[in-house]
């Protein structure tokens, strides 16, 4: 277990060290929403890669913590470091008593039916326009603040928002290689086998569920204050094919492959300025070719190809 | 120790099992025996909490498991393995014996998360305890090997020193010498004459009468979803009816 | 709430339910054949549309050629992307099919969007827009047109699947598809076959309702999630209970948008579909089932 206590100080210092080595800029900014989108993958990455359950609404319970504590704060003015946890407790047990009868479903019926629910989610936040503002959105969120250091510039914001996330990737790490951790991916092999080995797999299906939303909710939150705007677009069915895409290019099963995937899929739109129409088409393509020729995704097919290509070198040496 | 009284199992309009009671002791090789689609397995999918039985009862020390999901039954002490064998394909040797330790650990979601102290000191002894079924099964030097490339009678072997880490007091095997060659099939009747030795009761459905013959106490007949006999090994092979419904009518 | 207005509800849901239906039926049949879910389904109901105005506009071609032409060309896109997508996954566990299928979806909207734009475009109606007057309410003539080839299809779906060979094939296939590939039947060539009937199926269906609800690059993840509601309610089966199936949700989804509310009316066919998978996942019609280990 050092070893991955090492990996994780030496993403966390990679991360902290970044933006002075920088000097702001736009690509600052960029990097922040890749620490939010780590988080959410993470989250994901947890109930898909881990657990085996497919999820394709996720954007709906990340929206519900945006615009829990978009609402909460802007409209009614509470402070928000007390409405982001509760949020959180509302998301999450919505999650938990819509997961005892989703997480019944396998396969593609699950799929579809999370896939419905974050459809749901999406035509109750452009129909509910008293309170989210619908299609237009909600602004005036206020920045969040703490000890007097108002969080309100690009530089302050990757701390902050990094810290969580960087939270959110040592607990998932953590939790990964733990006896719950395998239970997990024993239910995702074999749920029977896992059931004979006494693992309620039912009641743990829930738990992740639960704790993949939670993440969300709190992901959300972050959001909500960093851009100070939130609006439906943001929440749909896109953005949780995006995040699926994300978790499956970087690597099921792996948290560092989640942040990959994050950072390919958050930077690569942004060196792509002019293709934005295509990033659409991008994310297809990608996801199709990932499955066919790289179903273990970046973190395991890379160091693969790489040792392929070794091997053909005439392979004294390295395994 | 595990009473089966009375077992009827329908599925749509097929009667797969009709009425079959027979009682396992406590520290004996008991054998479930009969010809293709007798109802043997279909009689331990219902003991072990896969299936819930149409009508009868399943007794385990006194204590009525009827309908009781394989999650609870495994805390109560009984554990089963597959005839496909049903490996955490993904995941190493090691950790595949390491989820047996599931119902003998105790550390949850938050705590694991947290990395606390209790959780750290418990994970050793998981892994301990893991390596001491690796060596009594002969696996040990495949610790590390995932578990879907194992040859299959290493994972069969893998699959009982999992069950063998739950540490339960009854294991019911199914077909456990399937597709294993003569050689493995001898280490495996000694595995379980080392097994009971510890005190664990066996019940074993079967296809290999030598084996059969060989290792268990008692046996019981099934035949057409009904109980044809029960006795000893030397009973059972002298029973006519068995030898009729195996060999048909001469 | 006369009854009138009820009725005309009634009549435009039966006719939406009748898409519903047919999209349903594709669903089904790839299912049937191959237990997968084709997430990229509404998609060729997409592009039957939006194929269709591409030979009428680009081609300058008269209605009753460009039908034809756009529902082969989806053919040919169904069959591509069976080839190129399906087959050759080395691994079809669920999460890599439903993976595969969404990319595929993704794709092809993305390519769709390129060629097409992003506007909404209508289709002419196949005889006019004469309204009819039914009791106290009025149809089009295209709702005519739409549960008219809709029952075809269903009759011809019925024979097919039921009294000739190649439709029975496909059934024994999705029944054990290792039993039917030791009688003999070709298995990979029956999973070819769902595929190129259930895009053409789709393509029509996405035709017939063109000259109603306009048509543009993205109408195909509703409409497909919706044809994915009514083969659940119908329990997968591809036959009568799908239709039937269609026909409730368009009914309900109708009436619920015009009695109580119609910003959630995409949301009712959603919760009928998660009512559905919670409650009763067989569908309104078929009988549980139950796992063999």
């Amino acid at each position: 277990m050092k070893r991955e206590l090492i990996k994780f100080f030496m993403f966390a210092v990679l991360i902290l060290v970044a933006p002075l080595a920088l000097d702001g800029g736009y690509l600052l900014n960029v990097l922040v929403f890749v620490g939010i989108n780590t988080m959410l993958a993470v989250a994901l990455n947890l109930l898909l890669g881990y657990a085996g359950q497919i999820s394709l609404g996720h954007a709906g319970f990340f929206g519900l913590g945006a615009y829990l504590s978009g609402i909460l704060t802007a409209t009614y003015g509470m402070n928000p470091w007390l409405v982001m946890p509760l949020a959180a407790l509302i998301v999450g047990i919505l999650a938990c008593l819509i997961g005892f009868p989703i997480l019944k479903l396998k396969g593609h019926y699950l799929a579809m039916a999370t896939l419905g629910l974050g459809i749901i989610i999406y035509i109750v936040f452009n129909e509910t326009v008293d309170y989210t503002g619908g299609p237009s959105g909600l602004s005036g969120i206020p920045n969040l603040s703490l000890a007097g250091i108002t969080f309100d510039s690009d530089f302050k914001n990757y701390y902050l928002i990094w810290g969580f996330t960087l939270a959110v990737v040592l607990f998932s790490v953590n939790l990964a290689n733990s006896r719950v951790g395998r239970a997990l991916r024993a239910v995702h092999d074999s749920e029977v086998a896992a059931r004979v080995m006494g693992v309620n797999a039912r009641l743990l299906k829930v738990q992740i569920f639960t704790l993949s939303a939670v993440i969300c909710s709190l992901a959300g939150s972050l959001y909500a204050h960093t851009i100070t705007f939130v609006s439906p677009a943001s929440f749909g069915f896109n953005f949780s094919i995006e995040l699926l895409t994300m978790v499956v290019i970087g690597g099921l099963g792996s948290i560092y492959g989640s942040f990959l995937g994050a950072a390919l899929l958050t930077l690569l739109p942004e060196f792509l300025r002019a293709a934005h129409d295509y990033d659409i088409i991008i994310y297809g393509g990608l996801l199709m070719l990932m499955v066919m020729f790289m179903p273990g995704g970046l973190v395991r097919g890379v160091p693969e190809l790489f040792r392929k290509v070794f091997k053909r070198k005439g392979g004294a040496g390295h395994a | 120790m595990l009473e089966v009284s009375g077992i009827t199992q329908i599925f749509g309009g097929v009667v797969a099992l009709k009425d079959v009671s027979f009682s396992v002791s406590k520290g004996d090789i008991t054998g479930v025996i009969g010809p293709n689609g007798a109802g043997k397995t279909t009689l331990f999918n219902i003991v072990s909490g896969i299936y819930t039985q149409t009508s009868g009862a399943i007794t385990l020390d006194g204590k009525d498991v009827s309908g009781a999901p394989p999650e609870y039954l495994t805390r109560l002490g009984m554990v089963r393995t597959f005839q496909n064998i049903e490996l955490f394909n993904a995941m190493t040797v090691r950790e595949n014996i390491m989820v047996g330790r599931h119902t003998r650990s105790s550390s949850g979601l938050l705590a694991c998360s947290l990395k606390m102290p209790w959780v750290l000191k418990e994970e050793k002894r998981i892994r301990t305890e893991a390596e001491k079924w690796m060596e009594f099964t002969g696996i040990s030097d495949l610790a590390d090997v995932t578990a879907g490339n194992l040859s299959f009678g290493k994972g069969r072997l893998l699959e009982i020193a999992r069950a063998l880490a739950v540490e339960p007091r009854i294991i019911l095997m199914d077909e456990p010498a399937a597709g294993l060659n003569s050689q493995e099939t001898f280490a495996l009747a000694q595995l379980i004459r080392r097994i009971r030795n510890m005190g664990i009761t066996i019940v074993l459905v079967e296809h290999d009468m030598e084996l059969v013959m060989d290792i268990c106490d008692r046996i019981v007949v099934l035949n057409l979803g009904m109980k044809l006999a029960e006795g000893t090994p030397r009973e059972i092979q002298e029973n006519h009816e068995v030898i009729a419904a195996y060999l048909g009518e001469d | 709430m006369q009854f009138d207005q009820i009725l005309q509800y009634t009549l435009s849901g039966l006719s939406t339910g009748a898409i519903y239906a047919l999209i349903g039926i594709g669903f089904s049949i790839i299912y049937n054949s191959t237990g997968i879910i084709n997430f990229a389904q509404g998609e060729f109901v997409m592009l039957g549309g939006m194929l269709t105005l591409f030979f009428v506009n680009a081609l300058q071609l008269p209605l009753w050629a460009a039908i034809p032409c756009a529902v082969l060309s989806a053919t040919v896109g169904g069959m591509l992307f069976e080839r190129l997508a399906i087959r050759p996954l080395r691994r079809p566990t669920p999460l890599n099919l439903v993976i595969i299928t969404i990319g595929g979806s993704i794709l092809i909207r993305g390519i769709s969007m390129l060629l097409w734009g992003k506007d909404t475009h209508s289709l002419p109606p196949f005889s006019g827009e004469d309204p009819i007057a039914v009791g106290g309410a009025t149809i089009l003539p295209q709702h005519l047109w739409i549960l008219g080839i809709t029952l075809v299809i269903i009759a011809v779906n019925k024979f097919f699947f039921y009294h000739t060979i190649s439709g029975k094939a496909m059934r024994a296939c999705a029944y054990n598809s290792r039993a039917a590939g030791l009688v003999g039947i070709d298995v990979r060539r029956m999973v070819l076959f769902s595929f190129v009937i259930s895009s053409a199926l789709g393509a029509v269906a996405g035709i017939i309702v063109a000259p109603l609800t306009m048509t543009s690059y993205d109408v195909g993840i509703m409409l497909g999630l919706k044809g994915f509601c009514a083969a659940i309610i119908g329990g997968m089966s591809g036959g009568i209970a799908t239709v039937v199936g269609g026909l409730i949700l368009g009914v309900l989804e109708s009436l619920g948008a015009g009695l109580i509310s119609s910003g959630y009316k995409d949301a009712i066919a959603f919760i009928i579909l998660l009512l559905i998978l919670f409650i009763r996942p067989q569908g309104l019609f078929g009988k549980a089932e139950s796992e063999r280990v």
